[in-house]
């Protein structure tokens, strides 16, 4: 438990030294705002529209990817440390896993989802 | 035991000690002091980043010929501290309808994801933050809140640009962290453990360069990818995007982001050095002392931070669809079945000698990689002859 008392200091520590830095910039800097300043930057001309609109779907769908593989790692890492004592079953029934999503990306990319249109 | 073969112990004790002895209850005279060690390794970093500013502009300096900064102080090493205090009296500006909460939040995660990374790694065998069994993980956990600090810094900064340029660098992030996260595991794989310091401690014989040079340069691709940094700097196309996610901030807000690629450039220098060129380790030297495993480790962290940097200032950058055809449709299953050979090959030849199992795994990774590199080539003459025709070489002889 000692361990992760060490890691939530950091935490807070990681988060203290970055809010000191930036309220120290808060107060020596001068704040002399006005609306032409706080207008979002586009090049010099005024904005047009609003910002939050539908974006790209295939951003969607890379993340959905993203996510299969980023599962599999929480079976696969146990796997991983104890494949020394397991032997080449587990090594096999690892390969078997690792397949089964190799299948997924396969199919993925056979309907057209990994292509950038 | 003293103080040159475990100062952080005796430094420890000495200060709980006398914390008690002022009458102070034993478990928060405990906490105080990790605190402390804490604050101190921090500050270190924070010092050390400051000086990265200053590697960082005399490398690229170098590598378009000119001269760098040489005004300031000697050889300009007083320059990055000018620039520290020119960002602090820079005024802070926060645009017309962004969410400021998130908006503010963001450079502070962006600082933090890159600094509790320092919680598990080993700089030492007895210089180290915390013996985190599950260090490996740790490192993908942080590695997360620093793609969540993107998503919020050009989500909530009410500006295109930064929005675009936010959704590029998480869909890069996201997508070349499944390398990344597989290459993790060869390094678990051969020692056994997700602990950084065991990882270190089973390189005594040989280190994980030797058994795995693909998994080695597909980890360094990635971790280039996970920076953001050229060719993969498509985030901050400034043709295109200004300066990416973080265009709207300015002042010390700025400093964080700028702080925190750079740190995060040099940690994964020496992540990098940990788990496949030994960390500390040193063909023994760091049994000498634990300062001068220190030293060790430095000159690894900083030998793959300016690898990644030369990757940087020698690469143009590249699409943004390049970049992803690139992650999923080669590097990600490279990566898997990369995994799959060496889990093979790690039970094939466990019990064999350390040469056979070297020689082993070194062949496997580079009959690998060849293959790979193999199956790209004829794939891309077979596009090139769909656009051009087939090569006329007949033709030259009539």
């Amino acid at each position: 438990m000692n361990e992760w008392i060490y890691v939530a200091l950091f935490m807070i520590v990681g988060a203290i030294i970055p809010i000191g830095a930036i309220v120290a910039g808060f107060i020596f800097g001068p704040k002399k705002p006005n609306p032409i300043k706080q207008s979002t930057y586009e090049c010099g001309i005024e904005p047009v529209g609003d910002v939050w609109v539908q974006f790209k779907a295939q951003y969607y769908i890379f993340a959905l990817v993203f996510l299969v593989f980023d599962v599999e790692a929480v079976f696969l890492f146990p796997w991983a440390v104890k494949l020394g004592q397991l032997g080449l079953y587990a090594v096999v029934e690892g390969i078997v896993f690792i397949s089964i999503l190799i299948v997924g990306l396969v199919y993925t990319w056979r309907k057209g989802m990994l292509e950038w249109s | 035991m003293n103080f040159w073969t475990d100062p952080l112990k005796v430094a420890a004790e000495w200060l709980e000690g006398i914390l008690t002895g002022w009458g102070m209850d034993a478990i928060f005279a405990h906490v105080l002091v990790v605190f402390l060690g804490v604050l101190l390794l921090i500050t270190i970093l924070m010092v050390l980043d400051i000086f990265l500013v200053w590697i960082e502009r005399k490398v690229v300096s170098r590598f378009q010929d000119r001269i760098g900064p040489n005004r300031v102080g000697p050889y300009g090493l007083i320059q990055p501290f000018a620039d520290i205090i020119k960002l602090i009296i820079k005024e802070d500006t926060t645009p017309d309808g962004a969410d400021k909460v998130v908006y503010n939040l963001a450079p502070i995660l962006s600082m933090m994801s890159v600094l509790i990374v320092w919680a598990v790694v080993p700089i030492a065998p007895v210089i180290l933050g915390t013996d985190l069994n599950v260090g490996v993980l740790f490192l993908i956990a942080a590695g997360a809140i620093g793609t969540l600090s993107i998503i919020m810094a050009g989500w909530s900064s009410n500006n295109k640009f930064a929005l675009i340029g936010g959704f590029r660098q998480v869909a890069m992030m996201v997508a070349f962290e499944i390398p990344m996260l597989t290459m993790l595991l060869i390094p678990t794989i051969f020692a056994g453990s997700m602990n950084m310091n065991a990882i270190i401690q089973a390189q005594g014989s040989i280190w994980y360069f030797f058994l795995s040079p693909l998994g080695t340069l597909i980890f360094l691709i990635a971790v280039i990818a996970e920076l953001g940094r050229a060719p993969f700097d498509l985030a901050e196309g400034e043709s295109e995007l200004v300066a990416g996610y973080n265009t709207e901030y300015s002042g010390m807000k700025f400093g964080m982001f700028y702080a925190g690629e750079l740190l995060h450039a040099m940690t994964f220098g020496g992540i990098w050095g940990i788990l496949f060129f030994g960390g500390y380790r040193f063909f023994g030297l760091e049994q000498v002392s634990p300062f001068l495993a220190v030293l060790i480790f430095l000159a690894k962290a900083l030998i793959g931070y300016w690898v990644i940097m030369w990757v940087k200032y020698t690469m143009m950058r590249i699409r943004i669809d390049q970049m992803l055809a690139f992650n999923w449709m080669f590097l990600t299953p490279l990566s898997f079945v990369l995994l799959m050979v060496t889990a093979l090959a790690n039970a094939l030849l466990a019990g064999t000698s350390i040469w056979v199992y070297g020689i082993g795994m070194f062949a496997s990774n580079i009959i690998l990689g060849w293959v790979a590199l193999e199956i790209v080539r004829s794939y891309s003459r077979k596009e090139r002859e769909k656009l051009e025709g087939p090569r006329k070489v007949a033709e030259a002889h009539h």
